[in-house]
């Protein structure tokens, strides 16, 4: 058992020495052994270092003896089969080269039959790499038959796993396999089963890739007609990505009568999750078909998903919009966003679902890089800061956060007005999620907006943060301070915070207290030696009195990390006492960290 | 109509598992049965959590005449008693369902639920181990490093087969409410569980989340009117779902249509007859069971008296409705005091769609042809009939003069009742669970 191995480890180590065995036989003997150990996780460790026991063991002998253990090794927990299925791809130096890369083979096909799909598809992408370290005679003589073998297994895990595989040896092959992988490939796309179905759809784009032309327009297009209108929604939704690399494959003359009819049913489609993953794919789908499609034929079709009576679909092109807006063609675009996609996006400013606002909002700034500053003013700001009083507080900080976008256009100015009441208003959230999603943004926002309307509207809600009741809203309040002086410097930081923020070392509850050595921390680089030895460091010495522990040992930290800040003389003279004074207190933890501290900064 | 002819059925006992005491612990009370979908393997489960899978003897399954027997295959443990301390409620280890996945590998796998945690259970059969350590001799002896000559790589050797159940995933604190059913979808890659107020949709390579995919559950619980109480997955459209409710209501809902189906597309509703209606008339018309026919064309549930079968086309009225015993509407009363009007039957239909069944009191179970518009009582009983001989109808009958295989309703045992039964997919097999004992009759060929 385990246990054994551990404790036996060190006793008969030392025997060893003085025996005439082979001492480098040792620590391989004890990987061996733990492959087989009851605890998966000595397994695993022998299974990572697989390469180590091959290289001991030699090429011949891994061939014949440690590959046929593994083929068998199939009952292992799926991290162990999923740790060799990795192991193995890259294993054909330690079995001698390419020459012998096809005794690889049957472990991972084994392991390609498991019924836990990473494990499958762990020993498939090994099963691929390997096999282009077959020559083309081993891939007919070796690989093709194991193909073949998963393609007309039993079990429908076997013939998914064959799925994968057919792209990777059919451009080597001879015309007659070409003839037979693409007849498999036809069978599996008609399977019994909509395991093999789904995996037969999700790998014949990349299957059509590899076919020649007039086979992608035989074969091909006839499959993914098929399993674009196949019984199983799953089936169909995976034929939609299909249908987007095949898209790229034809030329343009082509796509009107082999492609399209398709893809126009399944932006169609009854169910909606097809429709969603035409929603998801329409960046890519306009981008393979090309200008003309895209203005006949997806302009229409992306107007129908954006008004879709399912929100998900709604919520995913909702997405796209400023993609497909951007990738529309140049000489028509304005017109089309301006008639045919703005009066969508508008009735979508006050959808009745959060998600599908949420996702407009996080994309709808960046029509204004497109549509320039007229129509932005005109059109776009109205929409804008209809979302920045939204109900939704994820509405408006989607908006808040793109601000970036309009500034460049219109400068922020105009958006002023609206924007402060919704920031005051996320600042003062009940949720305190939602005042760290705006505090993250404050940096930004500053920016951008300036250091006057800050002083002037924005630096009290800092501050107020400080003193909030959640603790990860402190913290946050503090690093956010110190990139608000990374941006407006440290004269600033003197004349705004620095005042402020030493006050609270004299607030009665001790959390606010602490918040000042917090603030502190963070605030000392950036502020530079001076203002933290004249200003900050008196503060922080007459709190090493505080009558709370915690108080005082968080004292002990902050002038750990401020150390490096000050001078030597400063710290030898001033601060060296504090703490030895600290590391003699009656708390344990303040004596700890105050040692801690002394030794840190050197001291002792 | 009681049977065929003579006054015997063509059903015998094939086989009868479990202790015949009369003194039965709690934790042997069976509470699920299933058929996997080639018919070879039936689980049980119980209510002290355990799960036994008997398998059909591979020998005899060529001679058409003696049908081969069951036996265990592989016991488990699926689920522990465990205690929920933020609601202070103990979670009972009662396994409340049992569905089979369709077989994928050389594997069998099977979902089980009790009221809050499903799980995927994979049985496999290992027959081969490996042998040979470098340090050791096999029985765990010590063998000394110095004679540590060369690396030895363990060889695999045959074994005496072993089947192992091994726990795959556990799909747990999704249900608020307790699980009622589970469903396996026919896309092979989801499955619905429902508790007394939604459904989820679950993957099954995924434990960590699920989506809601019906939701009943009122602003204000003092509105709710009505629980889910059945639900399933049709066997053929993967879009397809139904679920039943205690209103004695069924709703068809298309996930296609939209991601919260909490709008159904089809609702099956019998108007009440008002000359019936009483106190009981809302509890004995709670749909236990909903099951699809084979060919999907169909649907059945069973309420507390009767058995219906609708066309999945017509939702106005069934298509059928069979007395599984009318003569209780008499005896409600009594049955609401002694609780067995809260008792949930299920039924379950013959492989070609022809014949259905569900259980009764008693020991009975019903069997209603519907080509042939017959029905007949039979009795699970270990006592009354040996192996192999056909089994005699019963009549249930509410006058006092008695023939043979005559009972009056006042003698019915009503602590005896088979409320779970699973027909075979293929053949003419059923499986049905009486209080501890599990009953396996197979009908004779013409």
């Amino acid at each position: 058992s385990c246990s054994c191995t551990v404790v036996s480890k060190q006793p008969l180590a030392s025997k060893m020495a003085g025996a005439d065995s082979d001492d480098s036989l040792y620590p391989i003997a004890v990987l061996i052994d733990e492959l087989r150990n009851e605890d998966v996780q000595l397994r695993l460790n022998s299974i990572k270092k697989l390469s180590t026991i091959a290289l001991a063991l030699g090429v011949e002998r891994t061939r014949t003896e440690l590959l046929p253990f593994l083929t068998d090794t199939i009952y292992d927990e799926d991290e162990v089969l999923l740790a060799l299925a990795e192991q193995l791809g890259n294993f054909t130096m330690l079995v001698g080269g390419p020459e012998y890369v096809h005794c690889l083979l049957p472990p991972l096909e084994s392991l390609a039959t498991v019924e836990e799909t990473v494990v499958r598809d762990k020993a498939v992408e090994s099963l691929r790499k390997i096999s282009h370290e077959h020559s083309p005679v081993d891939l007919e003589v070796h690989f093709e038959p194991l193909v073949k073998r998963l393609a007309s297994g039993d079990w429908f895990t076997s013939r998914t796993s064959a799925c994968g595989l057919f792209s990777v040896c059919y451009p080597r092959v001879s015309s007659t396999v070409k003839a037979e992988i693409r007849q498999h490939f036809r069978t599996l796309c008609s399977d019994d089963t909509p395991m093999v179905r789904r995996a037969a759809a999700s790998k014949l784009g990349e299957f059509a890739k590899v076919l020649e032309l007039e086979y992608v327009k035989s074969d091909i297009i006839s499959l993914f007609t098929a399993l674009a209108s196949d019984e199983q929604d799953s089936v169909r939704l995976l034929a939609v990505e299909a249908g987007v690399s095949i898209a790229t494959l034809l030329p343009q003359e082509d796509l009107e009568a082999l492609v399209m009819p398709t893809l126009r049913q399944a932006a169609e489609d009854k169910s909606w999750r097809v429709r969603y993953m035409v929603a998801d794919k329409f960046s890519d789908l306009q981008k393979a078909v090309g200008p003309e499609i895209t203005k006949n034929d997806l302009v229409p079709a992306f107007q129908n998903l954006l008004k879709d009576c399912e929100a998900e679909v709604r919520a995913a092109a909702a997405n796209k919009v400023k993609e497909f807006c951007e990738n529309l063609p140049e000489d028509s675009r304005e017109t089309i966003i301006m008639t045919h996609i703005l009066p969508c996006v508008k009735e979508l400013v006050s959808d009745t679902n959060q998600h599908v606002k949420s996702a407009l909002a996080s994309v709808i700034m960046g029509l204004s890089t497109i549509l320039g500053k007229d129509n932005t003013i005109e059109h776009l700001l109205p929409l804008f800061l209809a979302q920045l009083k939204d109900e939704c507080p994820e509405v408006r900080l989607n908006i808040i956060s793109n601000l970036d976008c309009v500034n460049e256009v219109i400068g922020i100015r105009q958006l002023s007005q609206s924007l402060l009441p919704a920031i005051v208003e996320l600042a003062e959230d009940a949720k305190w999620r939602v005042r760290l999603a705006i505090i993250e943004y404050m940096p930004l926002l500053a920016g951008q907006l300036g250091v006057e309307f800050f002083d002037e509207k924005l630096n009290s809600l800092c501050m107020a943060w400080l003193v909030d009741h959640v603790y990860a809203i402190r913290e946050a309040a503090t690093c956010n301070l110190m990139k608000l002086v990374e941006k407006f410097g440290a004269e600033w930081a003197q004349n705004t915070i620095v005042p402020k923020v030493l006050g609270m070392a004299n607030d009665p509850n001790y959390l606010h207290r602490m918040t000042t050595l917090f603030c502190i921390n963070a605030l000392s680089e950036v502020c530079g030696q001076e203002i933290t030895t004249k200003h900050m460091l008196p503060v922080v010495f007459k709190m090493s009195n505080d009558q709370v522990a915690n108080v005082r040992f968080n004292v002990a930290k902050s002038l750990q990390k401020i150390g490096p800040v000050l001078d030597s003389n400063c710290l030898q003279t001033e601060v060296k006492p504090v703490l030895e004074k600290l590391a003699s207190d009656q708390d344990m933890d303040v004596k700890y960290f105050a040692q801690e501290a002394i030794s840190v900064l050197s001291l002792a | 109509m009681d049977g065929d002819g003579e006054g015997q059925s063509r059903w015998c006992l094939s086989q009868v598992k479990g202790a015949v005491d009369d003194d039965v612990a709690e934790a042997d009370i069976i509470s699920a049965v299933e058929f996997n979908h080639s018919g070879e393997l039936l689980a049980t489960g119980d209510r002290g959590g355990r799960i036994v899978i008997f398998q059909q003897e591979q020998e005899s399954k060529s001679l058409p005449q003696c049908r081969a027997e069951y036996n265990v295959y592989s016991t488990f443990q699926s689920h522990e008693p465990e205690f929920d301390y933020l609601k202070s409620l103990e979670i009972e280890e009662k396994i409340n369902k049992i569905r089979w996945l369709p077989q994928k590998n050389a594997a069998h796998f099977l979902l089980s639920t009790n009221d809050k945690t499903i799980k995927l259970w994979k049985i496999s059969e290992r027959d081969k181990r490996p042998e040979g350590y470098n340090l050791k001799e096999e029985d765990g002896r010590f063998r000394h490093p110095s004679s540590l000559t060369t690396l030895r790589v363990p060889v695999f050797q045959p074994m005496d087969l072993m089947v192992e159940a091994s726990p795959r995933r556990v799909y747990a604190n999704a249900h608020t409410y307790h699980i009622n059913s589970i469903s396996v979808n026919s896309d092979n890659e989801t499955y619905l569980s429902a508790d007394d107020l939604r459904i989820n949709l679950w993957h099954l390579d995924f434990t960590d989340r699920s989506f809601n995919i019906v939701d009943i559950k009122p602003v204000n619980m003092e509105e709710l009117t009505e629980v889910i109480t059945a639900s399933e997955f049709h066997p053929l459209q993967c879009n397809t779902f139904v679920y039943g409710s205690s209103k004695g209501s069924v709703r068809l809902c298309d996930m296609r249509a939209s991601a919260l189906c909490d709008q159904h597309s089809k609702l099956f509703e019998e108007p009440e007859d008002p000359s019936t209606r009483s106190f009981f008339s809302e509890i004995i018309s709670s749909i236990s069971d909903v099951k699809f026919s084979h060919s999907g064309r169909y649907m059945m549930t069973r309420d507390y008296l009767t058995l219906k079968i609708w066309d999945l086309h017509m939702e106005s009225r069934p298509v059928e409705t069979y007395q599984v015993h009318g003569y209780l509407r008499s005896k409600l009363c009594s049955l609401y005091e002694n609780d067995c009007i809260f008792d949930k039957f299920e039924c379950c239909w013959r492989s070609d769609d022809s014949e259905v069944m569900t259980g009764s009191y008693n020991n009975f179970f019903r069997m209603f042809n519907r080509d042939a518009q017959q029905d007949v009582t039979l009795e699970a009983s270990w006592e009354n009939g040996s192996p192999g001989c056909p089994l005699k109808p019963w009549r249930v009958c509410t006058g006092s003069r008695r023939k043979r295989n005559e009972i009056g309703v006042d003698c019915l045992d009503f602590s005896r009742k088979i409320l779970y039964t699973s027909w075979h997919p293929q053949d003419n097999v059923v499986a049905l669970a009486t209080v501890n004992n599990l009953y396996i009759f197979q009908e004779k060929p013409n």
